[in-house]
């Protein structure tokens, strides 16, 4: 009975789906694969020259790379882009000593909502504050950059390709696709999503900020130094992370040795091991 | 409860007495899985994973708790809360880190547990009870998995549960009111997210209640094997102490050092990257698709697209989709099959490695996006996933010549001669 019942039920699954499968098919036939503009011209990021100092197992942030990209943003991102998860004593992190965060803090003006008067005032920074918003009223708001190297395909390699990306749409593009020229008002760049990205390029030209360190400031570097500092942002504890995991790692390796071999010892007489 | 010639719990110390007579709790645990509780001696290592199931379970559980202490389940702080834990809160991201993979980590050795079922037959009788009560577990899993998920709050967590909510709408007259009444309002929301947390706080607890009844139901019968030879004497089995114990924890350090590597190098490897974009219900994500180990039965629910006689493509993929599940139930009932183990069954086990990869096609299909040619793969591999359990299983297990058993386990083990020689000593 409920091989038959269940022979029924099979059938009728199968049935709808060979019905669906067919229809399909039959549509393929006419359209085709899915051939679109994003398919054929998306590009996947790559990592710059050397990689990023905080790749592979035993990688770790560079303080001076991630101080260097922390500038970049002061000066370029951040008139658009906030970084609200950070705290200014977060930079202590990146080797900022607690006058200097005073300082960089003390530079930004924190808005706070007064209950009693119902107007939006504004204190001086502090060490304990977070990253203010950044408000454009009206037009919307630009991306938080806080988590931006995690909630990307390709991380901190996509945002150094999307900011060393900016091009021209390739003629073969416009040949193939007419309808897609690049909007007015939007940018070609092939490492977006849907290769139209309403950013204007950030980083125009070297020595665009001067690097304190003597580093020479071309649009590469400072495109490398903002995605590190960006990862620094969404992962802080990534350092820590992966020093943990080789002592994790140590010791179980360690456990399961002993594990392994008390195994062998205890089964000695039934295996003959 | 168990084989006659079980160990017999014999407390020495005199507090064991005098608790043994007040509350044999340690008796049972001798029984359960201690030295009283005889095992068949050639398992092999697939053997292992339900063990690696319950490890997995304690660590949700304990991150879990933990976690709960410094989350906030409110939609204006949900996110932001878990950044806090990652960011503020001490040892905060490795909590995070190991609940999220371990939640991967559990689905890996339960869908390993699962296939072993189907490939040495254990969910045939005397075993049907431990079998159904399993399917329960990973039913209980699939919905606290789904609804922690939805925690953090982020883009994926919104849509996810808008999308699978959104499935009970399909059922005609009262789909959409029991949409509204799981969800506590129109779309997700505060309510929404509130319920999640509670459920998916409980939910665990109810699931270790359901792994004691399987272990109980289990412990009757006793544990299949790779033969699939019920046991017949003494020298079949072993104690479970300390041949097994010693068999799973060192195959217990080898799991949690694959888990650990995944924890601490590869975090977000098995994660969406959109689950790091703050819930926006005015914005869908290019591609909404669920966590890895539901990709087999998105699959599934996406493959029905044309109305098929009075039913309508979404509720055809909903009934699939459960119906998917669901169907395991009647797998002991299905295979009519008496010979268990897929050792002797050269016919099913060609099948067995057809579902195998017919389940991991539908997964690849279930993670990509919901176009061709995917669409038409996932369309063969969901027609090839029904008739194997509701056609080709009942046929196959009364066409099929097994091959021949072993006599016994003793016999699989050591060969005829030496199974003779022991037989002749006793």
């Amino acid at each position: 009975m409920i091989r038959i019942f269940s022979f029924l039920a099979g059938l009728f699954f199968a049935a709808a789906l060979a019905w669906s499968l067919v229809l399909g098919t039959i549509g393929l036939s006419h359209d085709g694969l899915p051939h679109t503009v994003e398919k054929a011209f998306h590009e996947h990021p790559h990592a710059p020259a050397g990689g990023f100092s905080f790749d592979g197992g035993f990688g770790k942030f560079d303080n001076a790379q991630l101080q260097r990209g922390f500038q970049v943003y002061s000066e370029v991102c951040s008139n658009c882009h906030a970084l609200r998860q950070v705290a200014y004593r977060d930079l202590a992190a990146i080797g900022y000593n607690e006058a200097e965060i005073k300082a960089i803090a003390a530079k930004a003006q924190i808005p706070v909502y007064d209950p009693k008067t119902g107007e939006v005032k504004s204190h001086k920074g502090l060490a304990a504050d977070h990253f203010p918003p950044v408000v454009y009223a009206g037009q919307g708001n630009p991306p938080d950059l806080s988590l931006v190297a995690k909630a990307r395909h390709g991380g901190s390699d996509y945002i150094y390709s999307l900011l060393t990306g900016y091009t021209n749409q390739p003629a073969e593009l416009l040949k193939k696709f007419p309808e897609a020229k690049t909007p007015d008002g939007l940018h070609y760049n092939p490492y977006f999503a849907n290769l139209n990205i309403a950013m204007p390029p950030p980083l125009t030209s070297d020595g665009q900020v001067t690097y304190s360190d003597g580093t020479k400031a071309t649009v590469d570097q400072m495109a490398q130094d903002v995605a590190a500092f960006l990862m620094w942002t969404a992962e802080p504890k990534l350092d820590k992370r992966k020093q943990t995991g080789w002592t994790v790692l140590g010791f179980l390796l360690f456990a399961t040795v002993l594990g392994y071999m008390s195994y062998r010892n205890i089964w000695a007489e039934k295996k003959g091991h | 409860m168990s084989f006659p010639w079980a160990n017999d719990y014999k407390p020495s110390h005199p507090f064991m007495v005098w608790m043994d007579e007040k509350l044999p709790l340690p008796r049972f645990v001798y029984n359960a899985v201690g030295g009283g509780y005889p095992v068949p001696r050639n398992l092999n290592y697939w053997w292992n994973f339900g063990f690696l199931a319950l490890i997995c379970l304690g660590i949700q559980i304990v991150t879990g708790v933990i976690l709960a202490m410094h989350y906030a389940a409110n939609q204006g702080v949900a996110f932001d809360s878990v950044e806090h834990i990652m960011r503020d809160v001490n040892w905060g991201w490795m909590l995070r880190y190991a609940h999220a993979n371990g939640a991967s980590a559990f689905f890996v050795v339960i869908y390993i547990h699962i296939f072993r079922g189907f490939f040495f037959g254990s969910y045939k009788a005397p075993r049907e009870m431990v079998w159904l009560l399993g399917v329960v577990i990973f039913l209980l899993m699939m919905a606290t998995a789904f609804m922690g998920y939805v925690l953090p709050w982020g883009q994926m967590s919104f849509w996810g549960a808008k999308v699978i909510t959104g499935l009970f709408g399909a059922i005609p007259l009262v789909g959409e009111p029991i949409q509204h009444w799981l969800l506590g309002g129109f779309a997700p929301d505060n309510a929404a997210l509130n319920r999640f947390f509670s459920l998916h706080f409980l939910l665990p607890f109810v699931i270790v209640g359901v792994v004691v009844l399987h272990i109980w139901a289990l412990h009757i019968p006793g544990s299949s094997n790779p033969t699939g030879v019920e046991v017949k004497t003494e020298s079949d089995t072993v104690p479970f102490y300390p041949y097994f114990i010693a068999k799973d924890g060192w195959a217990a350090g080898a799991f949690l050092l694959a888990y650990c590597a995944m924890v601490f190098f590869f975090p977000n490897a098995l994660g969406h990257p959109d689950n790091y974009i703050p819930a926006n219900p005015m914005q869908t994500p290019a591609h909404i698709v669920p966590e890895w180990y539901f990709w087999p039965f998105y699959a599934i629910l996406r493959a029905f697209t044309q109305d098929f006689l009075i039913f309508p493509a979404k509720l055809m993929g909903v009934l699939a989709m459960f119906s998917a599940i669901l169907v395991w139930f009647l797998l002991p009932w299905l295979d009519r099959s008496p010979v268990r183990s897929a050792r002797y069954r050269p016919l099913y086990r060609k099948f067995f490695y057809a579902l195998l990869v017919d389940a991991a096609v539908l997964g690849y299909c279930g993670g990509s996006p919901a176009e061709e040619p995917f669409v038409i793969i996932s369309q063969i591999a969901a027609m090839y996933y029904f008739l194997h359990f509701l056609v080709i299983l009942p046929i196959v297990s009364s066409i099929e010549k097994p091959d021949p058993l072993p006599y016994s386990i003793t016999e699989a083990v050591l060969g005829a001669d030496d199974h003779a020689a022991l037989a002749a000593k006793a």
